[in-house]
């Protein structure tokens, strides 16, 4: 089976946030919590660039490895899914994960700390069938639907990229080379542990 | 004509002047609208991670890549379990070791049967307070570190997890009991436990451990001094490490949660390692030596032989009274 990646193509993203929007209105995310983002990088200088990231679904996951309970599960399709049952709220994923993805709910909550909330990659929980209970906990299951995360769906510039990790890389080479530049797949050489050859 | 001339060319320049100024300098470029765009390669080689400006209130998240996370990782994974097994296997063999060769202390002039007090009861409560909370911490502790490798396989994940997040609320709390206690030992006990001139002969012969001889030494001999300010500072380094954890980036960015996490689990089974020893050495090691905590009462000769000058001042302030206790309950 194919596996799945985000890429943002940084010299589209206009950081207009509507990934953001998209990913809290879908998935009813709690306060405080950002499961996607948008980070401008050298802001107001010349050559700033906007980045729209969230859980890259690492390849070799460092939360994975970290977690003291094991509640990291990758899928078929290279989505890691993280469990709300078994997580203690320990806090290691977010030190180990390059993406700051996975996050408390409430940073002082003191002794509890909560169960932690990241990017399902529109593919609900690993533990609950698609349905009321899901959505509650981890949102939207929009891959038992046929369909793809709703940031990328909704990105107004198409700046962000989710599927098939192969055939995103495509389009993002194929932009590259018919516009003569390009700043990157960002993240991907430390998600993934490869880039997009230009 | 001249002054028009003038004001042409005063125009001109007044005009290059402020395209000059005016055209920010990647529009000079207008071929390659990246020429001077940030690249995350360079970024990364020249800062080791990617940060930028969010809208969103939670500062942190403007950090987009942290590759430093791998590092943690690997430190986490690899070598914690490697500090472990040194620090705890090493320390057992090494008590073992000891005892083969030492076998028990014992009071080379036995019992006398008549005993003085060593530690009141507020004493006692104390260390007993902090023994209890420690273990249980390690214990805990210990079940988070390595719980995953030892037990998950045995308890299958869902009792497990279970389990693991009884025994993280169960670390969180006991954790303050734990503090108290060092505090409290800290202010009863740092007077007695400050370094004399008399402690370079227990240094000198070390103890007496090999040579069966006994250094002369006040209320703690410098082995004991040596794991009274162990602990101090020990139990400083867990306490101000832990309370990060409990209150994450409270005090500290993402670096300094990662380092906070390994420096705590580091510490607690090098600290684990060392009461191993002090363990051994007050029950199993040392003829005589639990009394002290346990009744609060030693026996005359052991005091004499491990405490010689300590001894000499109590015998002038206490009498001894026969080892059963039930003649003349001790008043505290
Ligand atoms: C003194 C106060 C202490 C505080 C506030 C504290 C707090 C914490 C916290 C918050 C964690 C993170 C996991 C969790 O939430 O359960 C933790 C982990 C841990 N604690 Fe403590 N702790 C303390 C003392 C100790 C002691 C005395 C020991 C051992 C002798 C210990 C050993 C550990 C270990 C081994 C871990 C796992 C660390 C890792 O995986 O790297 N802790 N502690
Ligand atoms: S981005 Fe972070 S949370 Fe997502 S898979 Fe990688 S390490 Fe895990
Ligand atoms: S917070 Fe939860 S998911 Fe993250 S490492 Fe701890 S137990 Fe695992």
């Amino acid at each position: 089976m194919a596996r799945v990646k985000f890429l943002c193509d940084a010299d589209r993203c206009i950081e207009c946030n509507a990934c953001v929007t998209a990913c809290k209105n879908e998935h009813e995310v709690p306060w405080g919590i950002n499961r996607r983002r948008v980070v401008t990088i050298n802001d107001g200088k010349p050559g700033e660039r906007s980045v729209s990231m969230a859980c890259m679904h690492c390849t070799d996951a460092p939360c994975a490895a970290v977690c003291p309970v094991n509640c990291f599960q990758t899928t078929a399709d290279g989505i890691v899914l993280h469990s709300k049952e078994l997580c203690i709220g320990c806090g290691y994923c977010f030190y180990a994960c390059p993406f700051g993805a996975p996050q408390y709910p409430k940073v002082t909550n003191f002794g509890s700390r909560g169960k932690m909330d990241k990017c399902t990659y529109c593919a609900g929980g690993p533990d609950d069938k698609p349905g009321k209970a899901e959505y509650e906990r981890y949102g939207a299951n929009r891959l038992a639907e046929g369909k793809l995360p709703i940031c990328a769906e909704m990105c107004s510039t198409k700046a962000l990229l989710a599927g098939d990790g192969e055939i995103i890389a495509q389009i993002y080479k194929e932009r590259v080379l018919k516009r003569g530049y390009g700043s990157g797949a960002w993240g991907w050489q430390t998600a993934y542990r490869e880039t997009v050859a230009l | 004509m001249k002054t028009a001339n003038r004001i042409r060319a005063a125009f001109a320049a007044l005009a290059f002047g402020a395209a000059l100024a005016l055209t920010p300098a990647s529009a000079q470029a207008p071929v390659n609208p990246t020429a001077s765009a940030v690249k995350e390669e360079q970024l990364l080689k020249e800062l080791d991670r990617v940060t930028g400006r969010v809208s969103i209130p939670d500062r942190k998240a403007g950090v987009v890549i942290q590759p430093e996370g791998r590092e943690f990782r690997a430190l986490q994974t690899r070598a914690m379990p490697w500090v472990a097994i040194v620090a705890i296997f090493g320390m057992l063999a090494l008590i073992a070791a000891f005892y083969l060769y030492r076998g028990r202390i014992m009071i080379d002039s036995g019992k006398s049967g008549m005993t003085i007090k060593r530690f009141g009861g507020f004493d006692r409560v104390v260390h007993w307070t902090t023994a209890v909370s420690f273990l249980t911490l390690a214990a805990t502790g210990l079940n988070t570190a390595f719980g995953r490798s030892l037990l998950l396989p045995l308890m299958g994940e869902h009792a497990f997890a279970a389990w693991a997040e009884f025994a993280k609320m169960v670390h969180n709390y006991v954790a303050f009991a734990f503090m108290a206690g060092i505090v409290a030992m800290f202010v009863m006990w740092v007077k007695d436990n400050i370094f004399q001139m008399i402690d370079m002969e227990w240094i000198r012969s070390f103890g007496g451990l090999f040579s069966h001889q006994h250094p002369p030494s006040s209320r703690f001999n410098f082995g004991e001094k040596w794991m009274f300010w162990s602990i101090i500072f020990l139990g400083a380094a867990i306490s101000a490490t832990g309370l990060m954890l409990l209150f994450p980036f409270q005090w500290a960015g993402i670096q300094g949660m990662q380092w906070a996490t390994l420096i705590h689990g580091v510490v607690g089974v090098v600290f684990f390692a060392a009461i191993l020893a002090h363990i051994y050495i007050g029950t199993l090691g040392m003829e005589g030596a639990f009394d002290a905590m346990g009744s609060g009462r030693v026996d005359v000769n052991w005091a004499k032989e491990h405490h010689s000058v300590w001894a000499e001042e109590e015998l002038r302030k206490q009498t001894p009274q026969p080892a059963d206790g039930r003649l003349a309950a001790p008043a505290e």
